[in-house]
This record gives C-alpha cells, sequence and structure tokens, in this order.
C-alpha cells in the first residue's frame, strides 16, 4: 500500500488516519440520530481510539536501544512538535484548564503564559545543545558532563521526584475518564488506565510513544477546538471566536458590575458540595499582583525547562537544527489548544450568566432551573449545585455552584450540542492524560534503567538484558504511580505544579550552567542539585504545615526558592573546586557546536 | 580569535536578544498589568488580557522560529550547520 519507508509516508499515514478519525465521528452522529444511548457512544469513542493507540504500540516494537530511548532519532519536526505537545499538555490541561480561568481569571492566567513562554527557554538554552550531545536521557548529560555516578545519581533523584509526583495524577486522571465512559468503578478504572498506557509503551519505548503521542494529539486537538467553534457559532458569538468575543468579555464585564460579587456566609457555604466553587473574580480585569501573576508565570517557565519528560523529546530529532525547529512546531500545537481555553470559558460563563440568553440561568427562579436537564445531570454528577441562600425564590451569582471540570465537560451540552460531541471530548481528555502519563513513566524508567541499571551497577550489560529491565521498570513504575492514584489522596495528586517547582529547583541550573558556564563543575552541580531540592522541598513543607513564607512565594511557587538556592549553593561550590579539566572543557566547546559527531558516540 | 570563538560570541549575542524580547512579553508587560488593561488591544479586547490569552503566547511561538533561522545563519556564516536535511 505504501511505497518508501515509514519516515517518509508520515503526513498520508496520519492523513489517512485524521479522516478515518472523523469518519468515525460521523459515524457515530449518526448512530446517535439513530437512537443510539449517551453510554454506548461514550464506551465506543474511548474504546476505538485506545485500540488505535495500542495497535501503534505494537506496530512500533522494537528490540534496538537507540529505537526504544530515542526513537532513532529520526522524528522529523513538525510530528516531533505534535508528539511533545501531546506529551505536554496533560490530562489536567485539557479537562481543567478552561475551569481555572472561568473561576480564577487573570491569576490563573499566568499558568497560560508560563507553560508557553517556558519552551522560549527551552529552545534557546538547553534543546539543541543536549540534541548535540547525543544522550539517552537528561541524567546522562548531567552524568557525562559533570561526571561521576554520584552527579547522576543525583539527578536522576530530582527527575523521579518531579516526574512522580506528575504522574499519579495523569494515571488519576484516566481512572476517572475510564470510570465514567466505561461505567466501571474508579478503583478498577485506575488499572484500566495503566493498563491502556503501558500498551503504549511497554514494546516500543521511546519509538512507540512517539507515533502513539502524534495520534493522541490529533484526537485531542479535535476534541478540543470542535465544540469550542460549535459552540460559538451556535450562541452566535462569531464563526472564529479567538478574533471575535470582544463584546461577549465586555459583556460578562458589565453582568459582574451589575450583579456584583456578593460574599457568602461560611454558614451558606458549608452546604455547598466539595469540590464546587462560585464565580468569585471577574472575568478579564487585572485581579492579582503584579508579583503574584510574575513569580508564578516565572516558576511554570523555569520548572518546563527542567522537566525530563519534555527534553527527552528532543533527543529523537535528525539533527540540533531540527531540534530548534521543533521546538517551535511543539509551542504551535500547544498555543491552538491553550489559547482557545479563555475563548471556553468565556463562552461557558456568558451561557450561563447572561439572562437575556436562553442556556442563562442567573435571574431564573431556583426550581425554574432545577427543573433542567443539564443541571439535574451534572448535579448528580457533583459538578453543579444551587442554593437560595437569601430565600428571594430567585438564583442569584453567588448561588450558583460548579466544578471546574464541567466547563470543558457540561458545557456542549447546555449549549444543546448532540451527545456525541461529549463522547469525542471523553475521548479527547482520555487522550490527553494517556500521552502524558506515557512520557513521565518512560522518562523515570529510560532514567533508571540507562542511568542507573546500565551506567552506575552493570555497565557490561547486553542490550536485550537492558531492555528487559527497562521494560520491567516500566511496569512497576506505572503499578507504583497507579496503587497510589488508586487511593485518591486529593490534593497531593491535584498538584501537577508541584512537579514544576521541584523540577526547577533540582535540575535548572545544573542542566543550563552545563551548558553555558564552562566553569561549572562536578562537586558545584552536586550541590545544586542536592541543595536545591532539599530546599525547595523543605519551603514547601514549612508552607503547607502554616509557615506564612516570605517575599510572596507560595506553595506553588517554592521552586524560586528552590532554584535561588541550587543558584548560589553552584556558583558557591564550583569557585571553591578546582576548575572542570581539559576534556570536559573541550567537550563543552563541542557542544556549543552543532555540527560534527555527537559527543556520546552511537552506542 | 578563533572560529569557534567567533561563532559562541554571535550565539551569545542572539541569545540575550531573544532572552531579552522573551523577559518583555513574559515578565516585563505584567509589571503594569492593571494599567494596561485599561487600554483596548487588538480584536477589541482588554489589552492585558489579551495578553494573557493570546498575545503572549503568539509571540513565544514566533520568538522561536526567528531564534531558530537566526541561528542557523549564524551556524552557516561559520560552517558549522550540519550536513544533510532535516
Amino acid at each position: 500500500m505504501l511505497k518508501g519507508n515509514f519516515i517518509d509516508n508520515l503526513p498520508k499515514v496520519y492523513g489517512i488516519y485524521t479522516g478515518g478519525f472523523l469518519g468515525f465521528i460521523i459515524i457515530m452522529s449518526i448512530a446517535e440520530q439513530m437512537g443510539m444511548t449517551a453510554k454506548t457512544i461514550g464506551i465506543c469513542f474511548v474504546a476505538f481510539t485506545v485500540a488505535i493507540y495500542a495497535i501503534i504500540g505494537y506496530l512500533s516494537r522494537t528490540a534496538q536501544a537507540d529505537a526504544y530511548y530515542v526513537a532513532g532519532r529520526q522524528v522529523p519536526t513538525v510530528f516531533n512538535g505534535m508528539a511533545t505537545a501531546a506529551d505536554w499538555m496533560s490530562g489536567a490541561s485539557f479537562v481543567a484548564m478552561a475551569g481555572g480561568i472561568y473561576f480564577k481569571g487573570y491569576g490563573y492566567m499566568a499558568l497560560l503564559v508560563g507553560w508557553t513562554g517556558g519552551y522560549v527557554l527551552v529552545a534557546s538554552l538547553l534543546a539543541p545543545y543536549l540534541r548535540k550531545f547525543g544522550c539517552y536521557t537528561v541524567p546522562d548529560f548531567i552524568g557525562t558532563r559533570y561526571g561521576g555516578n554520584l552527579s547522576r545519581f543525583m539527578a536522576v533523584v530530582v527527575l523521579t521526584v518531579a516526574s512522580f509526583t506528575y504522574v499519579t495524577a495523569q494515571i488519576n486522571a484516566t481512572g476517572t475518564i475510564a470510570s465514567v465512559a466505561l461505567d466501571i468503578p474508579f478503583q478498577y478504572a485506575v488499572y484500566v488506565g495503566l493498563i491502556s498506557i503501558l500498551l503504549c509503551s511497554m514494546l516500543g519505548g521511546m519509538r512507540g510513544v512517539t507515533w502513539t503521542q502524534v495520534a493522541q494529539y490529533i484526537v485531542l486537538i479535535i476534541a478540543y477546538l470542535l465544540p469550542v467553534f460549535w459552540i460559538s457559532n451556535k450562541m452566535g458569538a462569531g464563526f472564529f471566536p479567538h478574533f471575535m468575543l470582544a463584546d461577549e468579555v465586555s459583556r460578562i464585564a458589565e453582568l459582574e458590575a451589575q450583579f456584583g460579587f456578593v460574599k457568602n456566609s461560611a454558614e451558606n457555604l458549608k452546604e455547598v458540595p466539595k469540590g464546587l466553587a462560585g464565580i468569585t473574580k471577574a472575568h478579564s480585569a487585572v485581579n492579582a499582583t503584579p508579583w503574584a501573576f510574575i513569580s508564578l508565570a516565572l516558576a511554570m517557565m523555569m520548572g518546563t525547562a527542567s522537566l525530563p519528560h519534555v527534553m527527552m523529546r528532543y533527543f529523537t530529532t535528525p539533527s540540533v537544527k531540527a531540534a530548534r525547529k521543533s521546538v517551535g512546531w511543539s509551542l504551535f500545537f500547544i498555543f491552538l489548544l491553550y489559547s482557545s481555553a479563555p475563548m471556553l470559558a468565556t463562552l461557558s460563563k456568558l451561557s450561563l450568566i447572561d439572562p437575556s440568553l436562553p442556556t442563562g440561568i442567573i435571574g431564573k427562579s431556583i426550581t425554574e432551573v432545577q427543573a433542567i436537564d443539564w443541571y439535574q445531570n451534572w448535579n448528580q454528577a457533583n459538578l453543579m449545585f444551587v442554593s437560595d441562600f437569601n430565600g428571594n425564590g430567585t438564583l442569584e451569582l453567588n448561588e450558583f455552584f460548579m466544578g471546574g471540570k464541567a466547563v470543558v465537560l457540561a458545557t456542549p451540552e447546555i449549549a444543546g450540542l448532540p451527545y456525541v460531541i461529549s463522547g469525542l471530548v471523553a475521548a479527547g481528555g482520555m487522550a490527553a492524560a494517556m500521552s502524558t502519563a506515557d512520557g513521565l513513566i518512560l522518562a523515570i524508567a529510560n532514567a533508571i534503567s540507562h542511568d542507573v541499571y546500565y551506567k552506575i551497577i552493570d555497565p557490561k550489560a547486553e542490550t536485550a538484558k537492558r531492555l528487559v529491565v527497562a521494560r520491567v521498570l516500566l511496569v512497576v513504575i506505572g503499578f507504583a504511580g497507579a496503587t497510589i492514584a488508586a487511593l485518591e489522596i486529593q490534593g497531593i495528586l491535584g498538584s501537577v505544579i508541584w512537579a514544576f517547582d521541584f523540577a526547577m529547583s533540582g535540575l535548572f541550573f545544573p542542566l543550563v550552567l552545563g551548558v553555558w558556564w564552562k566553569r561549572a563543575n562536578k562537586e558545584g552541580a552536586i550541590a545544586g542539585m542536592f541543595l536545591g531540592l532539599v530546599s525547595g522541598a523543605a519551603y514547601l513543607i514549612w508552607v503547607r504545615t502554616g509557615g506564612s513564607g516570605f517575599l510572596g512565594i507560595t506553595q506553588l511557587t517554592f521552586g524560586i526558592f528552590g532554584s535561588a538556592v541550587s543558584l548560589v549553593s553552584m556558583v558557591v561550590v564550583s569557585l571553591m573546586t578546582s576548575e572542570p579539566n581539559a576534556a570536559t572543557q573541550r567537550m563543552v566547546d563541542e557542544v556549543r557546536v552543532p555540527s560534527g559527531r555527537s559527543i556520546i558516540g552511537k552506542q | 580569535m578563533s572560529k569557534q570563538e567567533q561563532h559562541w560570541e554571535k550565539s551569545k549575542g542572539l541569545l540575550i536578544m531573544t532572552l531579552a524580547i522573551w523577559f518583555v512579553f513574559s515578565i516585563g508587560i505584567f509589571l503594569f498589568g492593571a494599567e494596561m488593561n485599561e487600554v483596548t488591544g487588538p480584536f477589541g479586547y482588554p489589552l492585558t488580557y489579551w495578553f494573557t490569552c493570546q498575545g503572549s503566547l503568539g509571540i513565544f511561538v514566533v520568538l522561536i522560529f526567528w531564534f531558530a533561522n537566526r541561528q542557523e545563519k549564524i551556524d552557516e556564516e561559520f560552517g558549522f550547520s550540519e550536513r544533510g536535511d532535516d
């Protein structure tokens, strides 16, 4: 059917795939017209897409170290961009981001700026140089640049702490979606999610993950954009919402002024189910201090540049040049979703609070609202709640509560879109959570199998044995993550943001200075990683146990403190100890030139 | 100065320029978030709001491609570009 090798045929393969997926959506919508139940549609969407990923994972199986660790270093820029975007955008981004914007407004937007601005640091400071280095993993770079098993081991520790914090949240998300879509208890659904994740990565390693992530990106971006455009058109807000919602944004500001933000008493709030929130912050006004905004954005940017599961995606490109361009494509594909989230938040909010719209519920009588079909559905799902606090029989702005997930999950239904869209959204959320979980589990397992097992414990191990170890670790780490996710320790799982802070505390400066400061040495790097991680973690514990914090650094931005300690200790210790030997200095010079052989030769 | 040193000097210059632009749109403008939001920005959105929704994000995308092209030019100038395609 296809001539030439797989790489040359990629546009064709994924073109057919995209067409097939769109065809599947159309078949489902016809089936819905013919009376297929909502439940069956949901099952079909999740089962069909997961089956496709599993097939791709199986077809990508490999027995070569180069293919397993870095996908053979032949992933073209645009496709690597899509894979990185899927790797990057987690279940939380997909399901919760629009909700965060909806409830918190400007203060939350710092995350959008941070999670995109970080890629400028990736492109200019790190990715091309680490690609030239030719390493398999991030600790591989640290271990070779600075030398010694201790520095390598410290890097593995930081990587594991940061990535593991993140991965439990992702497995939790796949479990949540699987349990809703397949109608099974969460405790089992978590393991269904885990098995789906492992199907993508176990046989093919990085190669399998790359090609499934591209497939997952296509599903998740269609699942996000289609409803946004559809809702906007249906509401008559404009056929291209991104450029046309100014009137809607100012209308929301007008309504906010008209209703006012009435503060509820603590007693009234006790009635509200846990996890739901009301609209208490202005939609488009600046509601955070400059430092609160900037510190959060800065922490996310530096964290982005230090998260190993993102960095290792750029090890798979064919060249240094391609690595740079690929970062641009990654951010472009991320931008498509991130720039749509605020539009969805705007449409969702206006459709609910504007009394002049048919879907608006504020100002209606409470009993009328309670009789609406979609209200009953989402109230039952514990994502919506109304209560007549002031007893006037009418729903006020401060009497309406919603869960953050509802913005993405419920808005299509509120706007009157067919159920097929809800099935599509479930498939998109599943794709987003799976792709990120795969990248993270692989990052941890690869670091332990390559850097701890192969480089430190048994440097003579054969490829076959190394890959067995890598796969066993993948399963073990996956199960550990799923087991913790099944415990449902909320608060710990919710804090994806912590992963960024941990990563930046321990890895940002050791990575950046490894390229940009020749004088940085082993002792400095070890001190930087160790003291950075420990001081960041200590600050977090201090603030969590009632500490007041300083300089406005909160539990969400503790990485700013950790990385500052890391920088100072790395510079001081490096200068106090002897400079790196001539071979290391030559190595740094080599890294700075794109052409020529990579530092770590083909193994 | 050797060819390699010159190449690195130029690369550093590009890095500083890139990071300066990055700083302006990720940190600089948000020092004046409240004041800037009074102004009407592109497509009629309040200006700071627009930057957080689209502006800064889009500028970062363009900035990375611009940086990649400039760096490629520098590499070519000193004969350090890689053979083969991407």
